[in-house]
């Protein structure tokens, strides 16, 4: 479904992504994990060209994203993005972000976009908020209705960066579960995390970076409980 | 004398104001999204518009349109009586709205240009429906005050308002003054000015705070 190679990236000087090769496969899910400043972000970002690679290529669904002349709105409809700091639209009520793109993009008349809009609502467990504004939410309710407002789009993959970073601890288990119960019905998912526990449970693979590369990846239980690399083992020793 | 200082006078500012603001906050947005523009020959003819609208005195903006290209080109702007004093004020206005715009638009996160095209908005639809909305909310105190300095600008169309009916407060009370060696016509119109921005300054003050407060 997504198959990375050779990517790099560079912010001046300083090569954030130093040659990165990665496969995800259709209805997968990968966690990705590491210190801040490996670079997990940035490839994340880089998937659906909101930072521009510097050298590589990324095929998403058949579509090569990096390729020449790419309709990248368009690409960008196949993959769902979930921000760290969530980023809903503060002048729209929850349901009036979800519908924004629908009738934007997509262009859905307005009822058919607010009935799919309660719909992918209803799907994180947010139909009671539907008019509520951001500002009247919790992060958490946030975060579960930025879900929502990418889900709609009916996306092929799924990309979360630190989705649940920002939360405070009481919080971040609502949002895992939306996306434990998204996983289990077999949506693709590349998700950036400092959640061992979610990685664990719910990844297929986990992958570990470094320093802009891929140190090691495999089951989450060979690389969480008996990591064979040393910078692995002692970046774990850190969190766990 | 005073219903005609209301009439005409009051009358022609408040036309004045109304246009050049319109006309300001068109060339000040057009301006302000070619500044942020990827693109190098969209971003270097704003920025030299906004340095030299800005470093020129207004006056002499003023002036340059409204005598100095009818005396070099021949041409006449039509509606004399309106069109090339609201042509200047709205260069120059929107010189400086356009800083103004443009501040607004940084103000907004980054965060929420970057969820709309995630989900795949094109620019142009992210910028109309998520950026500028937000923007414009913090741009309403800045955008107040630089109204009440347009109002006021609106007396240096004095030097252009000889045509019949089209003197503004300043032009009509100068006049007055003059005809009859009375000087009660210049406190009068200095009234009217006031009436009309001493609220508008109060209304800066406290959209100021609410701005502040809501961050």
């Amino acid at each position: 479904m997504i198959s990375i190679t050779g990517l790099r990236k560079s912010f001046g000087d300083h090569e954030v992504l130093r040659g990165i090769d990665l496969e995800v496969a259709a209805r997968e899910v990968v966690c990705v994990i590491g210190p801040s400043g490996s670079g997990k972000s940035t490839l994340l970002r880089c998937i659906n060209r909101l930072e521009e690679p510097t050298a590589g290529r990324v095929v998403v669904d058949g579509v090569e994203v990096t390729g020449p002349g790419v309709d990248l709105d368009k690409v960008r409809t196949s993959m769902g993005m979930v921000f760290q700091q969530f980023n809903l639209f503060p002048h729209k009520t929850a349901l009036g972000n979800v519908t924004l793109a629908l009738r934007t993009v997509l262009g859905m008349d307005s009822g058919a976009a607010d009935a799919r809009g309660r719909q992918m609502l209803e799907v994180v467990g947010m139909a009671g908020k539907a008019d509520a504004y951001p500002a009247r939410l919790s992060g958490g309710q946030q975060q579960r209705v930025a879900i929502a407002r990418a889900l709609a789009m009916e996306p092929k993959v799924m990309l979360f960066d630190e989705a649940t970073s920002a939360l405070d601890p009481e919080l971040v288990g609502e949002v895992l579960g939306v996306m434990r119960k998204l996983a289990e019905q077999g949506m693709t998912m590349v998700v950036v995390t400092h959640e061992m526990g979610f990685a664990r449970e719910v990844a297929d693979r986990v992958v570990f970076m470094d320093d802009g590369l891929v140190v090691e990846q495999g089951p989450p239980a060979a690389l969480l409980g008996s990591p064979r690399e040393a910078r692995t083992r002692s970046f774990l020793a850190k969190v766990l | 004398m005073l219903p005609e200082l209301i009439t005409e006078g009051a009358k022609n500012t408040l036309v004045f104001t109304f246009f050049s603001f319109l006309g300001g906050l068109a060339i000040g947005l057009l301006v302000a999204l070619m500044r942020l523009s990827r693109r190098r020959s969209l971003r270097w003819p704003a920025a030299v518009f906004t340095d030299l609208l800005r470093g020129l005195p207004a006056l002499l903006t003023i002036i340059f349109i409204g005598f100095g290209i009818p005396i070099a080109t021949g041409w006449q702007f039509p509606f004399p009586k309106y069109f090339p004093g609201c042509l200047a004020l709205s260069l120059v206005a929107g010189a400086y709205m356009a800083e103004t715009i443009r501040a607004g638009i940084e103000g907004v996160p980054r965060g929420q240009m970057e969820a709309a095209r995630s989900l795949g908005m094109p620019y142009p639809v992210a910028m109309r429906r998520v950026v500028l909305p937000q923007a414009f909310r913090l741009m309403v105190p800045p955008l107040t005050n630089e109204l009440v300095l347009l109002f006021k600008d609106t007396s240096l169309l004095a030097v252009l308002g000889t045509l019949a009916g089209g003197k503004e407060i300043t032009k009509f009370a100068r006049d007055f003054a003059n005809a009859r060696s009375n000087s009660s016509a210049l406190v009068a119109g200095g009234i009217a000015y006031l009436v009309i921005t001493l609220p508008l300054i109060r209304l800066v003050a406290q959209l100021e705070s609410r701005t502040r407060g809501a961050r």
